[in-house]
């Protein structure tokens, strides 16, 4: 898939330039940096604005290198551009409820007098005069509160497009032409004809005013979830220089920066601890609750909240390249991108418009030529409700609106989904490859018994073993070394250090030969490690991968080690279970401890020993079968799996995620994760098709029903203002349809 | 009677031809930077020439403030973009291949094309 490929525009303020050659300058060692792609410098405002993709320290450096000061422009900031757009919706707001009240402020007296007192019928001249006059009034309103209609639906037309303003404006103008016929040419049409429809244009424009002004408001809330994500910001960050401490816009802070942060407050750059212990909240990140504690050399994330104590962290990430920043980034692209789902909706609205202008003729040649008395009368009330109650916006919005609400919904659980087509595909996943070890196991395998044979001493034996399996790289090893450092054992240096591939390490020792291993090791130097069998059989079928020690001749000990069991992993699994999903366990480990862990959390399906270019191979073969694989895994290691799946989820634990990497991105180390995943993509398809079958429905049933179809039989044929009234209605529905995902509850664990 | 008729069929071809037949005028690009405005439902210029191999520099100068003007989509190119009140909206796309390229707003009713010679 490819990316975004658009580059990144940073402007920046200068400061020092003073000649109107500084500017020759200045662009020039801007240009000068290797990104940057142009660069427009304003001397008026002093300001630059330099595109490319280019670090803003490297940017700043460069001017400073020439003699001038830089510094980036806040009114960049993304808040800043949420808070302006805001702005610009409740401006736009106004304006929409402004032509509202003045088209139904004639609109409802026009039909109220029509319902209920007189006739609209031009017979007498003295009706001709009042009527003319609130004919020219209705031309005012028309164009006061829906000039924008009609200048769009021109522009459109010279540029050989239409669309909405189109519909509307030709609805509109097509009831008031009419009635200024009826004024000026009387006696070109029949007596029971000579009937006007301003109070139909005047409501139409009013109606759809008042739709479009309740879209803005809606719409405001779908984005909802990236404002909270930009809200995470923080506006400023205290920068201990020369032991001094100093408040500076967030957007200063450079490289290398040490920050102190106090308790309450929000981390304001990604950086590495160098003082100070604290808990950190990073739920509004990964969506997990529990707050992590943070320790000298520890990572810490723009956007969470420092608990307890205060930290000194050195800046590692800052502007736009914090995790918060790609989050964001990532989350907004996703929004806008669109499910294959959509795409039949995208067709027929590319030609919707001139499709209903065609009905619409026909709607009125069939009343005149088939219609009863006044046939012209009832033409042009069939011709402007067809054009009045299609909706080509319904259509185009289904999709969009829901994809919105649906990411930004996952990305509060810490659930990065990449694009609409991969949440359209996760939800009809039938098989979930999980790799065992960091996404159902911890991945951090630990010592969990030790038990000796011969009459050895399990204080001398363990500080053997450790020092053995300090040199070797297999993470078995590590867990040794840890378990021996815990318990404070004496590492000590080996010689003529040997792995041996698949059986386990040898080395010498104090003229000793020690050997550490699986009991293929043993037998190959003929060790009897027949006392320690049964014992190593029963770890093994717990789960537990048992390794044998022996020093010279003799068999000493048997260590296991095992890997535990994530604590909400059975929980997770069988969510995924409930759903209907074949899961399958993959791993390198032996077949006992596979078969002892998918027996533990309830997966029937395992494969054991596979080799890391494997898992692609199980992917394909799944597929093959016709099934919709996805694959869960750390996202390093299974990277070529992850990319072969239908839709591929790399599991992080916290923050310390390469989100780039895979369809899906599970912040959150939980299984639970997963399963959220599945069930808010479910929820956002199933959303978008109501969207989609409502918009067609509405479309396919209202534009007939507009035509007059069921006027032979029932005698009914929909008022032009009904049709308003239905079309501002529908987008409106759809918007709000789409808004329903937000109470999208994902754990119910 | 036949006269009306005869009327609404030349109406009902007028519209195909204007809306899907006729093949509006194209817009030469200056050195593959274009300039686009915003406004009143429409991309101007909307039929774009650039050249193909090379980048491309899009401004987009929104003067709508209806919120169907804000967001420009490349589908093709899997490219959305939000647009500003404003003239500062610049999107850079890569260097493309041959063949036609839609932009269009959420709901496709502003429509625009870019044809890479």
């Amino acid at each position: 898939m490819s990316r975004n490929n658009s580059n990144v525009s940073q402007s920046f303020i200068i400061e020092g330039a003073s000649c109107a050659s500084c500017v020759g300058k200045i662009e020039k060692a801007l240009n000068g940096v290797s990104g940057v792609e142009q660069v427009e410098m304003n001397f008026a405002q002093r300001t630059v604005s330099v595109d490319g993709n280019v670090k803003s320290q490297t940017l700043i450096k460069a001017v400073e290198d020439i003699g001038y000061g830089a510094k980036p422009m806040n009114s960049e900031s993304e808040q800043d551009a949420l808070d302006e757009k805001a702005e610009a919706d409740t401006a736009h707001y106004k304006v929409l409820m402004r032509n509202m009240y003045m088209a139904l402020g004639l609109g409802v007296p026009l039909m109220l007098y029509g319902l209920f007192i007189g006739d609209m019928s031009v017979n007498t001249p003295e009706q001709r005069i009042v009527w003319s006059i609130i004919g020219l009034v209705t031309l005012a309103v028309m164009i006061g509160s829906g000039k924008h209609f009609y200048t769009g639906a021109w522009q459109s037309f010279k540029n050989h497009s239409a669309n909405m303003d189109t519909l509307i404006a030709l609805g509109t103008g097509t009831a008031w032409a009419y009635s200024m016929l009826v004024l000026i040419a009387p006696d070109m049409l029949p007596e029971v004809a000579r009937h006007v429809y301003f109070e139909a244009s005047a409501m139409i424009i009013g109606l759809i005013n008042l739709g479009l002004a309740f879209e803005v408001k809606a719409r405001g809330r779908t984005s909802e979830a990236i404002k909270r994500l930009i809200g995470l910001q923080a506006k400023t960050a205290r920068v201990v220089k020369d032991g001094q401490e100093q408040d500076i816009d967030v957007e200063l802070v450079q490289l290398g920066n040490h920050v102190r942060v106090r308790p309450g407050e929000k981390i304001p750059v990604d950086g590495k601890v160098i003082d100070g212990k604290s808990s950190i909240d990073e739920s509004m990140l990964t969506g997990e609750p529990m707050p992590v504690s943070k320790d000298i050399d520890d990572k810490v994330v723009a956007g969470s909240i420092n608990k307890t104590g205060s930290l000194l962290f050195e800046a590692t990430h800052v502007g736009k390249d914090t995790t918060l920043s790609h989050i964001i980034n990532m989350v907004k692209r996703a929004q806008n991108s669109k499910p294959s789902i959509g795409r039949l909706a995208d067709v027929i609205s590319g030609y919707f418009v001139p499709i209903v202008m065609i009905l619409a003729v026909i709607a009125g040649l069939a009343w005149l030529n088939f219609g009863p008395q006044p046939s012209i009368a009832y033409a042009i009330a069939a011709v402007t409700t067809v054009l009045i109650i299609a909706c080509p916006c319904a259509l185009g919005l289904a999709t969009p609106m829901s994809v919105m609400v649906g990411i930004g919904k996952a990305a509060e659980a810490g659930i990065l989904i990449r694009n609409g087509e991969a949440l359209q595909t996760a939800s009809k996943i039938t098989t979930m490859i999980l790799d065992k070890t960091g996404t159902i196991t911890q991945g951090q395998p630990e010592v969990t018994d030790v038990v000796m044979f011969n009459q050895q001493n399990q204080q001398q034996i363990m500080p053997l073993i450790a020092s053995l399996e300090n040199g070797s790289e297999h993470p078995l090893a590590e867990a040794i070394v840890a378990y021996a450092k815990e318990q404070s054992y004496q590492i000590e240096q080996v010689s003529d250090f040997d792995a041996i591939t698949g059986k386990g390490v040898t080395a010498m020792l104090n003229g000793e030969r020690l050997l550490f291993g699986n009991q293929a090791l043993m037998t190959q130097f003929d060790i009897d490690v027949a006392p320690a069998v049964d014992k190593a059989q029963t770890l093994a079928s717990d789960a537990k991968t048992p390794m044998y020690f022996a020093k010279g001749n003799t068999f000493c000990a048997l260590v296991a080690v095992a890997d535990p069991i994530k604590s909400d992993s059975i929980d997770a699994i069988k969510r995924l279970q409930d759903k209907g999903i074949h899961l399958v366990m993959l791993t390198g480990d032996n077949e006992a401890t596979a078969k002892a862990v998918a027996k533990r959390v309830g997966i029937d399906d395992y494969i054991a020993q596979v080799m890391p270019q494997d898992k692609v191979n199980e992917v394909i073969k799944r597929q093959e079968n016709g099934e919709v694989v996805g694959m869960t895994g750390d996202g390093i290691n299974d990277a070529p799996a992850l990319a072969q799946a239908d839709v591929g989820f790399a599991i992080g634990t916290g923050t310390d995620v390469a989100i780039e990497s895979a369809d899906v991105t599970l912040m959150r180390g939980s299984l639970h994760g997963l399963a959220d995943a599945l069930a808010v993509s479910q929820a956002t398809i199933t959303n978008i098709k109501q969207n989609l079958v409502g918009a067609f429905v509405y479309n396919i049933a209202g534009i007939p029903i507009a035509a007059g179809v069921l006027f032979p039989f029932f005698g009914i044929l929909l008022n032009p203002i009904v049709a308003g009234a239905a079309m501002a209605m529908s987008s409106l529905t759809v918007v709000s349809n789409a808004n329903r995902l937000r109470f999208f509850k994902p754990q119910d664990h | 009677m036949l006269l009306i008729n005869l009327l609404g069929v030349l109406l009902i071809a007028a519209i195909i031809w204007w809306f899907w037949l006729y093949k509006p005028r194209q817009v030469a690009s200056n050195n593959n930077q274009v300039n686009i405005v915003v406004n009143n439902g429409v991309y101007q210029p909307g039929n774009i020439k650039v050249s193909a191999g090379e980048k491309v520099k899009l401004r987009f100068d929104r003067q709508d403030s209806a919120p169907c003007a804000e967001m420009v989509i490349f589908p093709q190119l899997d490219i959305s973009h939000e647009l500003k009140m404003g003239p500062d909206n610049k999107i850079a796309l890569p260097a493309l291949e041959h063949g036609e390229y839609d932009f269009h707003c959420q709901m496709q009713m502003y429509k625009g094309k870019l044809i890479v010679e």
